[in-house]
């Protein structure tokens, strides 16, 4: 089983109810969490708020924030391997970069409401 | 000596709109408790606190002897030290460990409304639901926040028990306090104390109004559903004339009897003890022994003559006037619960609606009687309510359906959860107040009970860390961008700090004046509602009273450039005997 952690920057709530706007960005990202969990992933979410220990106990993470600050959040890991930073990925990215299948149906609504979708496969800037 | 509730539980609470005396009442208890040899810890969780000032101590998050009183103890929870102390808790350890950037990151967020509310909670809590840490007392006395915030108080370890069981996933808006789980049993232990009537007692605190009675029986119904039923009621500064030939006198002292005929009749079935208007200021142990005594309406003689306005006076009509010369913009009333500020928003807005102004006239004050107090509706005058139900409502069917969309079901319950989390209210109220502000660009808005200085920091706060931390528009609605902006000129608002010629109303009015000055808005003048100086009393108790109004209207005049006098009048009489004052050059 593939365990993906998630490094958040720091923020109130996973889904940014709690600012003065919500991201729908977030919220779909949340979701997508939820979903890769469904396909039999581990999913670990670490805010940089509320678990700052956890920032600095990844050699990876300790190392990109020292780099590049806040710049690298969000990190995202998938066993020990850096996938995805600074930004939150589509499901489609996601899906692709972490090994997990895409239902033909379901997540077809949720990558468009980012920007164009990444081909699969592709690699590096991924998506927005 | 006698107490004001009698047979005390361990834990008492005092409870009541802002102004009725709660403070007052919670510290007279608890000094003859103490006088009676027990051992008493007072605390206060209001973030307008003025137990400093009665007890003249000062008084940190830890429990300070007071010297006057052997065997009292007093700690004041402040909700933004509370929540300071838990942000450097937080990020000290990473100081150095962690790049700045990250460090400041942290600091930002944990600066939210969130954070503040969770952190006094938490400490409330340990005090409440935790029996070790006040066994060392026989009782612990809590001198609560003004209505709303008190409900919302007493409510949290019900809401948060049942939040905390149903948010197993951790993925919640309760990430500030990343400890929250493991508080579990200490909050059901805080939601236990309270609906024991064998260890907590709720006291009710009221004045002999209307107004204030309705509002103990709003709090009576509404703890009743919150399972709290053990209750007391304290009605505050009962006043019977001496002099029956004083006019004013005789008036005051009919109102009250009025007031309490019609006492609604589940608080008529609570245990009930009045406490006589006093002729002089409860601040001091001195003042706060007498409170408990019979004699206490001996009004030493007051030095006579006293007619004219210890300050030089204007018009509240010329307050007004001013205001009307803008044309259209805010007009906000602001100050402690119970001073008058719905009475002077309807004076305000009435008045420029007769001059043929547009006027909106609004609350965001949940317990507010915007409605019912204007009586008189000129056609230009619209009468709104900001109403938390229904904001929080529509903010949360906005977000799903913007957020939402796209989303699986799995997605759209993961955010209806997160929008269940208690800041939502307060961001839906924000908003919608933000609103009523940009409505100013065409009317005048009069809006009685605006969030405070703090909470606009606090919200402007999360606006910036949007805008610069994350160096993208919030997305935020244009009312919320341009709201500090609009607040801050003085063109467009004119902020009137309402307050009592009372020591702890007005103190507690120039603390809001200094939390206000932090948000960089400007009050334009100062209200002093219900005024006797300039009234031609002789009964000994208003005349002493009237001699006590001179020195706070004096030390007022002293401190601000504009202040007006609403003298007090009988609720019927609807002359405009209003002056209003300068201070003498």
């Amino acid at each position: 089983m593939k365990n993906v952690q998630v490094y958040d920057p720091a923020m109130c709530c996973s889904t940014g109810v709690c600012g003065p706007t919500v991201d729908p960005l977030l919220a779909r990202f949340s979701a997508d969490l939820a979903w890769l969990e469904t396909q039999g992933f581990t999913v670990e979410r670490f805010n940089l708020s509320s678990e700052p220990g956890a920032f600095v106990a990844n050699e990876l993470v300790k190392k990109a924030l020292d780099g590049e600050g806040t710049e690298c959040l969000p990190m995202i890991l998938c066993d020990g391997v850096v996938i995805s930073q600074g930004l939150y990925p589509t499901r489609r990215t996601l899906a692709n970069r972490v090994g997990a299948k895409l239902e033909p149906a379901a997540p077809a609504a949720a990558a468009a409401s980012c920007c164009a979708p990444a081909k699969p496969g592709a690699s590096g800037t991924g998506c927005c | 000596m006698p107490t004001l509730v009698e047979r005390p539980t361990r834990v008492l609470f005092f409870t009541g709109k802002g102004g009725v005396g709660k403070t007052s009442a919670a510290c007279a208890t608890a000094v003859a408790l103490a006088d009676r040899g027990l051992r008493v810890l007072l605390v206060s969780t209001d973030p307008a606190s003025n137990l400093d000032e009665v007890l003249g101590v000062a008084l940190s998050p830890s429990p300070v002897a007071i010297a006057a009183v052997r065997g009292l103890w007093a700690l004041n929870i402040d909700p933004v030290a509370a929540a300071a102390a838990y942000r450097e808790r937080v990020v000290g350890p990473y100081r150095g460990v962690l790049p700045a950037t990250a460090v400041q990151s942290i600091e930002e967020q944990l600066s939210g409304a969130c954070t503040v509310e969770i952190a006094a909670f938490d400490e409330f809590s340990k005090l409440l639901g935790d029996e070790a840490a006040t066994a060392a007392y026989d009782h612990v006395i809590f001198d609560t926040a003004p209505t709303g915030h008190t409900l919302r108080l007493l409510e949290l370890p019900a809401a948060w028990t049942s939040f905390i069981e149903t948010n197993a996933g951790g993925t919640s808006c309760l990430g500030p306090l990343a400890g929250l789980g493991a508080q579990r049993s200490l909050y059901a232990a805080s939601n236990a104390a309270l609906r024991d009537a064998a260890r907590t007692t709720l006291v009710l605190v009221a004045r002999p109004e209307r107004s204030a009675l309705d509002e103990a029986e709003r709090t009576r119904r509404e703890l009743a559903n919150l399972g709290v039923t053990h209750l007391t009621l304290i009605v505050n500064a009962v006043f019977r004339a001496t002099d029956r030939s004083d006019t004013v006198a005789v008036a005051l002292e009919a109102r009250a009897r009025a007031a309490l005929a019609a006492i609604p009749a589940g608080l008529a079935a609570l245990p009930r003890v009045e406490v006589p208007l006093l002729p002089f200021g409860l601040v001091g142990v001195a003042a706060l022994r007498a409170l408990s005594r019979d004699d206490a309406t001996d009004a030493s003689p007051a030095p006579d003559g006293v007619r004219e306005a210890p300050v030089e006076a204007l018009t509240l009509d010329a307050l007004i006037e001013g205001i009307a010369s803008c044309g259209h913009g805010v007009v906000m009333t602001m100050g402690k619960g119970g001073v008058g500020k719905t009475s002077v928003a309807v004076r305000v807005a009435t008045a420029l609606a007769k001059r043929g102004h547009r006027v909106l006239l609004t609350t965001t004050d949940p317990a507010a009687h915007v409605a019912q107090t204007a009586r008189e509706r000129p056609p230009t005058m619209e009468v709104a309510r900001i109403d938390p139900a229904v904001e929080t409502q529509r903010y949360t069917d906005e977000v799903m359906a913007a957020a939402g969309e796209g989303l699986d079901a799995a997605g759209r319950a993961l955010l209806a959860e997160d929008l269940r989390s208690p800041c939502t209210e307060e961001i839906a109220v924000f908003r919608a107040f933000a609103e009523a502000v940009a409505q100013g660009e065409d009317r005048f808005v009069v809006i009685d009970t605006a969030p405070t200085g703090h909470t606009l920091l606090l919200l402007d706060a999360a606006e910036a860390y949007h805008r610069e931390v994350l160096r993208k528009p919030s997305g935020s609605p244009e009312a919320v961008r341009q709201l500090l902006p609009r607040l801050r000129a003085p063109a467009y608002t004119h902020v009137l700090l309402v307050t009592l010629p009372e020591a702890t109303p007005l103190h507690e009015a120039m603390q809001l004046e200094r939390d206000l000055a932090r948000a960089e808005i400007t009050p334009y003048a100062w209200v002093v509602n219900q005024c006797l100086t300039t009234l031609a009393v002789t009964d000994p108790v208003l005349r002493a009273r009237q001699a006590h109004e001179g020195a706070h209207l004096r030390e007022l005049a002293a401190h601000a450039k504009r202040v007006a006098l609403e003298v007090w009048r009988d609720a019927g009489a609807s002359a405009t005997t209003a002056t209003s004052a300068q201070p003498a050059p």
